[in-house]
C-alpha cells in the first residue's frame, strides 16, 4: 500500500478550503450555526438543540477551516469526507451546511416536517452533503475505516473525517472500529468525539465509557488530543496537528464541550439528553445570542 | 399496497413527533406507563425480577421500574449486546431478567446475542422493546418494521405485540410466569386504554374475537388491532360486518381459533399489522390456512416492503395504509 503524503497540494480552488482567507470570522461562524440551529428548532418545536449548540464551533473549525469542499458540489471527489455517526445531532450539522452555502437559508422553515430534506434524523438519501446515515449509532467509526481504505486505494489524499459521541463510546462496534483503524494505520482518518457528558439516561460519565477517554484511546494507537470544545483557537490548533501529524496512526480530537453553549438559560437548565423548550423561548435564546454576539465583536 | 388519498393539501406540513410522542389521539382514553407500573406492582412478590436497560430506561418507562427498585436495575450503558449478554447471564444465576431497548435495536444488532446466548438456552429473559413498527417519524433507524420477521425465525421465543394498556398490564406477569425467552412489543408512555370495552382478558398463546361480523373477518395484532377495531366501527355504518380477531400472540400462533373464524363461510379474511407484510402475522397465518387447506379470499394490511420516510406519525400511518381511514379504503377496496 502506497504511503499517503497528506503534504500534497489538494485539488480545487484555493486548495479545496473554500473559506480561506475570507473575512468572516470563526467566531462569528460558530455564532450563525447557532442561530440556524434554534430556529429551526423553532420550526418543530422541539429538537436536539443543547447538542447543537455544544458542538457549533467544532462544526464551525471543521466546515470554514478544516475541511476541504465544494459548496456546490457535495459529490466532489478531492473534497474530505465527514461522516455524523450521530444522527441526532443534524439539527448541528444542517445549520452547518446552511452556513457553508451548502443548503439553502429556506431549508430552515421545512426541518423536520413531511417532504422535508432536512429529517430528525440525519440520513444520506434525505440532505446534500450529509454523507452517511446515522441514527442507529455506533456505525461512523466504522463505515470511516472503509472509506479511509477506500481513498488510499485510489491515492487520494482526502481525509475522513467522522463525529460521534460519548454515548456512542458504550458500543462496542465503536471499538472495533477504533482498533481496525489502528491495525490498518489510516492516518487519513480524524475522529472527533463529543464529550458533552450526556446520553439519554444520564451523564456519560456514571456509564461504561469512563475517564480517562484519551488514555483509552492512546491506548489504543490512535494519535490523541483532547481540548476544550469550545475553544474555537483550540479546536483549529488541534485540526491542525491531527492532519499534519507525520505517526502512521488514526488520529482523534477529544472536544469535551458545554451542552447548550451560548444560551445561558439553556445551560444551567436541569441537563438533560433531550432539552425541554417552551415555544416563547426559541425567539428569547436568538436574542440572547444576537446580543452576545454583537457585543463580543464591538 | 394501496395507500389512502389525502383529501386537501394541509397548509402547514406537519411536523415529525418527538421521539416519546403517544400515539394516542386526543379523545382516546390512556394509561400512563402500563409496562413500568405494571413491573413495579409485580416486583413486590417476585424478588427474583431484575430489569436492565441500554440507555434507553426513560424512554421504556423501565425508568419507573429503576427509581422503584434502583439496587434490581442494572443499567448498560448504550451497549445493546452487552444487554443481551448480561441478560442471559444473570438469567444462568436464578433472576429473571426484564430488558428493554428499541425494537430496531434488539432486532438488528442484539440478534445473534439473543438468539445464541438466551433462546438457544431457553433462558428465562424477558426482552420488551419500544417504538414498534412504524411508531417512530424518525426514519428507518427508529422504525422496527421488520422485528416480527426476524424474530419468528429464532426457535424457543414467544412473540407477542399488545394492543393497548390494558393488555401491557396483563401481560406484564403473563410473560414473567412463562418458562422461557419473550419479545414484547412495548407501547410507552400515555398508552390507549381500549380493551377493557371488549371484556378481555390476555392469555399467552390465544387468539380472542373482540365483535362479530358476518362480511369480513380482519385478524389483527399489536397496534392495527386498536385501529380494526374503530375500522370495524366505520365500516359498520356502511352496512359491512367485521369481525375482529385479536392475536397477541405471534409465536406460538393460535391457529386453531384462527383457521376455525377464516373457515367460517365466505367472509373475506385481512390480515393486518404493524409490521411489513413480509415475515409477520400476514404470512404466518397464510401458510397456516395453505396447509390445512382452508383458502378464503385473503388480504394483508401491512407495511410496504421499503425503507419508510421520516415525517409525521398520522401522515405515515396514512400513506403507508395503517391508520383507521386507510384501513377502511382498503377493506371496502378489496370487497
Ligand atoms: C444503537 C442505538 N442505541 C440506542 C439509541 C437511542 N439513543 C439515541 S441518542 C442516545 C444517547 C447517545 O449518547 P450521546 O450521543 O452522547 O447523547 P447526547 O450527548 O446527545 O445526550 C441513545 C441511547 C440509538 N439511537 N442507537
Ligand atoms: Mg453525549
Amino acid at each position: 500500500m502506497p504511503t499517503l503524503d497528506i503534504h500534497a497540494p489538494p485539488a480545487g480552488p484555493a486548495g479545496g478550503f473554500p473559506y480561506a482567507g475570507s473575512n468572516v470570522s470563526l467566531r462569528e461562524r460558530a455564532y450563525r450555526i447557532r442561530r440556524h440551529a434554534l430556529r429551526m428548532g423553532e420550526v418543530q418545536g422541539q429538537g436536539y438543540i443543547a447538542q447543537a449548540l455544544g458542538i457549533a464551533d467544532v462544526l464551525a473549525v471543521s466546515y470554514f477551516h478544516a475541511l476541504r469542499h465544494r459548496p456546490d458540489d457535495v459529490h466532489w471527489e478531492g473534497r474530505d469526507r465527514f461522516l455524523l455517526s450521530i444522527g441526532h445531532y443534524a439539527i448541528a450539522l444542517y445549520a452547518a451546511l446552511i452556513e457553508a452555502g451548502i443548503l439553502p437559508e429556506s431549508d430552515i422553515e421545512t426541518y423536520g416536517t413531511d417532504e422535508s430534506r432536512l429529517p430528525m434524523s440525519g440520513m444520506a438519501a434525505y440532505t446534500p452533503g450529509m454523507e452517511m446515515t446515522g441514527g442507529s449509532l455506533g456505525h461512523g467509526v466504522g463505515i470511516a475505516v472503509g472509506m479511509a481504505l477506500g481513498l488510499k486505494r485510489k491515492h487520494s489524499n482526502s481525509f475522513v473525517y467522522t463525529l460521534f459521541s460519548d454515548g456512542e463510546l458504550n458500543e462496542g462496534s465503536i471499538w472495533e472500529g477504533v482498533m481496525g483503524a489502528a491495525h490498518w494505520q489510516l492516518d487519513n482518518l480524524i475522529g472527533i468525539v463529543d464529550v458533552n457528558d450526556q446520553q439519554a439516561d444520564g451523564p456519560s460519565s456514571a456509564m461504561s465509557s469512563r475517564e480517562p477517554l484519551h488514555e483509552r484511546f492512546r491506548a489504543f494507537g490512535w494519535h490523541t488530543q483532547r481540548v476544550d470544545g469550545n475553544d474555537i483557537d483550540a479546536v483549529v490548533a488541534a485540526f491542525d496537528a491531527a492532519r499534519a501529524a507525520r505517526v502512521a496512526a488514526p488520529r482523534i480530537v477529544i472536544c469535551d464541550t458545554q451542552m447548550a453553549k451560548g444560551v445561558s438559560f439553556f445551560e444551567t437548565r436541569e441537563r438533560n439528553h433531550f432539552l425541554r423548550v417552551e415555544p416563547g423561548e426559541w425567539q428569547q435564546a436568538i436574542a440572547l445570542l444576537d446580543e452576545t454576539f454583537s457585543g463580543k465583536t464591538l | 399496497m394501496s395507500t389512502a388519498q389525502t383529501t386537501a393539501a394541509p397548509k402547514k406540513r406537519l411536523a415529525t413527533s418527538a421521539m416519546i410522542a403517544s400515539i394516542a389521539t386526543a379523545d382516546q382514553r390512556t394509561t400512563a406507563a402500563p409496562f413500568g407500573n405494571a413491573l413495579v406492582e409485580l416486583a413486590k412478590s417476585r424478588p427474583e425480577i431484575v430489569g436492565l436497560s441500554a440507555d434507553l430506561a426513560k424512554y421504556t418507562d423501565m425508568h419507573i421500574f429503576a427509581k422503584a427498585y434502583p439496587e434490581r436495575f442494572y443499567q448498560m450503558g448504550m451497549a445493546e449486546q452487552l444487554l443481551m449478554m448480561a441478560a442471559a447471564g444473570l438469567a444462568r444465576e436464578g433472576t429473571v431478567p426484564f430488558v428493554t431497548t428499541y425494537a430496531v435495536f434488539a432486532a438488528r444488532r442484539a440478534y445473534d446475542f439473543i438468539c445464541m446466548a438466551i433462546a438457544e438456552e431457553k433462558l428465562n429473559v424477558k426482552i420488551v422493546c419500544a417504538l414498534p413498527g412504524l411508531t417512530s417519524g424518525y426514519g428507518p433507524s427508529h422504525q422496527a418494521t421488520e422485528d416480527i420477521a426476524i424474530f419468528r425465525g429464532m426457535p424457543n421465543l414467544t412473540i407477542i405485540d399488545p394492543a393497548d394498556a390494558l393488555e401491557i398490564e396483563q401481560a406484564v406477569p403473563a410473560i414473567a410466569a412463562h418458562e422461557g425467552p419473550v419479545y414484547m412489543r412495548l407501547l410507552r408512555g400515555n398508552v390507549p386504554l381500549i380493551l377493557d370495552e371488549y371484556g378481555y382478558t390476555f392469555e399467552i398463546g390465544k387468539a380472542k374475537s373482540l365483535r362479530p361480523g358476518n362480511d369480513v373477518l380482519v385478524v389483527s395484532t399489536g397496534l392495527a388491532t386498536m385501529r380494526a377495531l374503530q375500522a370495524a366501527e366505520m365500516l359498520g355504518k356502511d352496512g359491512i360486518g367485521v369481525e375482529v380477531l385479536h392475536a397477541a400472540t405471534i409465536k406460538p400462533l393460535d391457529l386453531d381459533t384462527i383457521m376455525t373464524a377464516a373457515g367460517k363461510g365466505g367472509r373475506l379474511v385481512v390480515v393486518a399489522e404493524n409490521h411489513t407484510v413480509i415475515g409477520g402475522l400476514g404470512e404466518a397465518i397464510a401458510a397456516g390456512l395453505l396447509r390445512a387447506g382452508i383458502a378464503p379470499k385473503f388480504r394483508q394490511i401491512g407495511l410496504p416492503d421499503e425503507f419508510l420516510a421520516a415525517g409525521a406519525l398520522p401522515t405515515l400511518h396514512d400513506r403507508y395504509g395503517i391508520s383507521t381511514a386507510a384501513m377502511v379504503q382498503q377493506i371496502k377496496g378489496w370487497l
